[in-house]
C-alpha cells in the first residue's frame, strides 16, 4: 500500500511538472505582447520608450523561456502561482473561490449523469430490442452529437425566457451581496447548468453500461442462474451489478475530464462564475498566469479521479487487493462464489 | 436459492438427474450478439454510407456557394447571400422566404447557417485528417520504434488525455493565436491520442503474428514490412477512426469558436452564429439559436452515420450485424 501511494505521488509530481512545462511553453509562444496586454492599448501608446523597456524587463520579455519557467516553478513550489491580471488577485485565490463554485456544479452533474446513465444502460440491456432499448439508444446517440453549449442555449430559451422558471444566469441573484445569498437561491441558480451537463453526460455512460450489461447477460453464469429459475431482477441485482461495478467506476471517473470540459461551455452560457468561465476570461484576456494555474488544477482533478477509481477497485474487488500469500486460492474461491451465490 | 444448494448437495456433478427434465431439448450454445432485423444487408449499409457522404458534399457545396456568391439576388454585384444585409427585414421569425428567420442585420439565417456548416466541415476535415495522420505515425512509431519510443509516446498520450480537451484547446489557441489556423491546428493537435492508442495496440498485436515473423525470416526490411504488411492490416481501423474523428473535430471547432477563440466574427461559422445569438435570447429571438444548432447536429449525425456504416462494411467482426 505504501509503495502504491508512493508510486502514485511520484506520477502526480511528474504529471504536474510536465503539464506546467507544456502549458508554460504554450503560453509563452503566444503572439500577444505581454507589455501591451498588461498596460492596455492607450497607455501603451502614450508611454515613453524608457518606461516600455522597463516594463518589458519586468514582464521578462527578453529572458529565455526556461529561465522564466524556473522562476515560476520556484515560487510555485512555495504556493505562489503569480498574480491574475484580469481578476487582480493571486491566482491561487482566484482558483480557490472559482473551484468551489464549479465543484458544486460538476459534482451534481457527475452524480446525476452517473446514476441515471447506469440505470438507463441496464434498463436498455435488459429490454434489448424493445421500445425502451430503442428509445434509450436513440436518445444516447442523438445526445452524443449535441453540442453542450447549444443545449444550454435551448434550455435557457425554454426554461428561463419562455417559462420563466429559472434565472438567466449567474450563481446569485443580481443586486444581492454574496453574504446574503441563501442556499435555496444558490440551488435555484445551479439547477439549469447542472441539468444541461447531466443530460449530455448521461448518453455516454448509458451506451457503455448497455454494452457491458449485454456482455454480462450473455455470460455462462447468468445462463446458469436462469436455468435455476432466477428472475431477471435478481440476476441483475446479484450478478449484474457486481460485474458491472468495475467498468462503471472506470467510466464514471474517466468522465470527470468530459464534465470539466462541458462545464467550461455551460458556465460561459449561464455566466456562472466558475473555473471554466475564468479559463475563458484568462484565455481571451491574455492572463497567462491564471491560464497555467487552471490547466494545472484541471489536470490534477482528472488525475485524482483516476486515482480514486484505482483505490476503489481494491475496495470493491478483493481479487485486486495485494495479498502476500494464498492469492490464487482466494482468487478461485471468490470467482466461484460470485458465479454461484 | 435454497433448492439450488440442495441439488448441489445431493446430486453428483457428473449426472445431475434433478436438472435433466428442465433443460430445453436443444440447448442454446450461442446466441447471436445482435438480433437480425433486416440490418444484415450490406448493400443497404453501403447505400446509407454513400447517401450520408453525398449529403455532406451537397451541404458543403451549397454552403460555399452561398458564402461566395448570391444566386438569388437580382443584381449580380450584391454581397454573398450569407453576408447580404437587409435592414428592412431584420429579426424576422422563420417564414417561407426565410426558413431559419433573419438576424438583427437582416441577414438570412438559412444562408448563414449553410455557409457556416461548410466552414465547419472544412475545418473538421482538415483537422481530422491531420490528426489521424499524426495518430498513424505516432502509433506506428510507438509500436515498432523500440521500448524508449514507446514509453515517450505512451507518456505523451497520457499527458494529452490528462488535461480536459477544451482547456487544451484554449491553451493552444492562446499559443498560436485566434483565427482559422489557430482552430485547425488546435483541433488537429488534440484529437490524435485515442486513435494513436488504437493503432498502437493493433500493430502490437499484428507484430506478433506469424506472417510478420515469416516476412522477417525471408529477410524483408523493416520499412518493407511496415509498408506491405502492417499498414494494410491497420488501414481499416485507421479509416474508420478518421471518419469517426470528424464529428468530434466539428463539435470542438464549434465549441472553441463559440467561446471566442476560434474563427473571427466576420467568417460564417456555427460557433459565431450561436455566440451572437446569446445576446438576443432574452429578447425572445429563439430561431437564431435553435435552427443553426439543429443543422450542426444533423451534420454531426451524418458523419457519425457514415463512420459507423463504414465500420460495419470493413470490420470483419461486425460485418454480419
Amino acid at each position: 500500500m505504501l509503495r502504491f501511494i508512493g508510486g502514485q505521488l511520484f506520477k502526480l509530481i511528474m504529471l504536474m511538472v510536465a503539464v506546467s512545462m507544456v502549458s508554460f511553453v504554450l503560453v509563452s509562444l503566444s503572439p500577444i505582447d505581454p507589455v501591451q496586454m498588461n498596460v492596455g492599448q492607450v497607455a501603451y501608446l502614450n508611454m515613453s520608450e524608457v518606461k516600455r523597456a522597463q516594463l518589458a524587463e519586468y514582464w521578462g520579455v527578453n529572458t529565455p523561456v526556461w529561465e522564466r519557467y524556473l522562476h515560476w516553478a520556484q515560487s510555485a513550489l512555495q504556493g505562489d502561482l503569480g498574480m491574475s491580471l484580469r481578476y487582480n488577485a493571486p491566482v491561487t485565490q482566484v482558483i480557490a473561490t472559482r473551484f468551489a463554485n464549479s465543484a458544486a456544479l460538476m459534482a451534481t452533474a457527475w452524480l446525476l449523469s452517473g446514476v441515471f446513465g447506469l440505470l438507463m444502460g441496464i434498463a436498455a440491456a435488459v429490454r434489448r430490442g424493445g421500445w425502451l432499448d430503442r428509445f434509450i439508444k436513440g436518445y444516447s446517440f442523438l445526445l452524443a452529437s449535441v453540442p453542450t453549449f447549444w443545449l444550454a442555449l435551448v434550455f435557457l430559451i425554454v426554461f428561463s425566457v419562455w417559462l420563466g422558471l429559472f434565472p438567466l444566469g449567474f450563481s446569485v441573484p443580481i443586486g444581492v451581496s454574496p453574504a446574503d445569498v441563501t442556499i435555496a437561491q444558490s440551488l435555484h441558480h445551479l439547477v439549469l447548468p447542472a441539468l444541461t451537463l447531466s443530460v449530455v453526460g448521461v448518453a455516454n455512460v448509458a451506451l457503455h453500461t448497455r454494452e457491458k450489461t449485454i456482455d454480462v447477460l450473455q455470460s455462462d453464469y447468468v445462463r446458469f442462474a436462469r436455468t435455476r429459475g432466477e428472475s431477471t431482477a435478481s440476476i441483475i441485482w446479484r450478478h449484474g451489478l457486481r460485474n458491472l461495478a468495475l467498468p462503471a467506476l472506470t467510466l464514471q471517473f474517466a468522465s470527470i475530464s468530459e464534465i470539466f470540459g462541458g462545464s467550461v461551455l455551460v458556465e460561459q452560457v449561464f455566466s456562472y462564475p466558475g473555473l471554466g468561465q475564468a479559463a475563458v476570461t484568462a484565455g481571451l484576456g491574455g492572463d497567462a498566469a491564471l491560464l497555467v494555474g487552471i490547466t494545472l488544477i484541471s489536470a490534477a482533478t482528472v488525475f485524482s479521479g483516476n486515482l480514486i477509481a484505482n483505490l476503489l477497485y481494491r475496495v470493491i474487488d478483493p481479487r485486486l487487493r495485494p495479498t502476500p500469500r494464498g492469492m490464487s486460492g482466494r482468487f478461485l474461491s471468490k470467482t466461484a462464489g460470485a458465479a454461484h451465490e | 436459492m435454497s433448492n439450488v444448494r440442495e441439488t448441489r448437495g445431493t446430486g453428483g456433478r457428473g449426472n445431475c438427474p434433478a436438472f435433466a427434465p428442465t433443460l430445453p431439448p436443444v440447448p442454446t450454445l450461442h446466441l447471436p450478439r445482435v438480433a437480425h432485423r433486416g440490418s444484415g444487408n450490406r448493400r443497404r449499409t453501403l447505400a446509407t454510407f454513400i447517401i450520408a457522404v453525398l449529403l455532406l458534399v451537397a451541404v458543403v457545396a451549397v454552403g460555399r456557394l452561398l458564402a461566395t456568391s448570391n444566386p438569388f439576388a437580382a443584381a449580380p454585384t450584391t454581397a454573398p447571400a450569407a453576408l447580404a444585409t437587409d435592414f428592412t427585414a431584420k429579426n424576422l421569425p422563420p417564414s417561407l422566404s426565410h426558413p431559419f428567420g433573419t438576424d438583427w442585420m437582416g441577414r438570412d439565417m438559412f444562408a448563414r447557417t449553410l455557409a457556416g456548416l461548410a466552414t465547419s466541415v472544412f475545418v473538421g476535415l482538415l483537422a481530422a485528417g491531420a490528426s489521424a495522420a499524426l495518430a498513424l505515425i505516432l502509433g506506428t512509431i510507438a509500436a515498432l520504434g523500440g521500448r524508449r519510443a514507446d514509453a515517450v509516446i505512451t507518456w505523451l498520450i497520457d499527458l494529452m488525455l490528462g488535461i480536459p480537451h477544451i482547456v487544451l484547446l484554449i491553451l493552444i489557441s492562446f499559443a498560436i493565436g485566434k483565427g482559422f489556423w489557430g482552430v485547425a491546428i488546435g483541433v488537429a493537435l488534440t484529437h490524435w491520442p485515442n486513435l494513436a492508442r488504437v493503432i498502437r495496440a493493433e500493430i502490437l498485436q499484428c507484430r506478433e503474428s506469424v506472417f510478420i515473423a515469416q516476412a522477417r525470416r525471408f529477410g524483408a526490411s523493416p520499412l518493407r514490412i511496415v509498408r506491405d504488411h502492417v499498414f494494410p492490416h491497420v488501414f481499416p481501423q485507421f479509416l474508420v477512426g478518421l471518419v469517426l474523428l470528424f464529428p468530434h473535430a466539428i463539435l470542438h471547432e464549434a465549441a472553441i469558436t463559440f467561446l471566442g477563440f476560434g474563427l473571427p466574427p466576420e467568417q460564417p461559422a456555427i460557433g459565431i452564429i450561436l455566440s451572437e445569438s446569446m445576446t438576443y435570447l432574452s429578447a425572445g429571438y429563439w430561431w437564431l439559436a435553435l435552427f443553426p444548432g439543429i443543422a450542426l447536429i444533423a451534420t454531426v449525425l451524418l458523419f457519425d452515420r457514415a463512420g459507423s456504416n463504414l465500420r460495419r462494411l470493413i470490420d470483419p467482426y461486425r460485418s454480419q450485424e
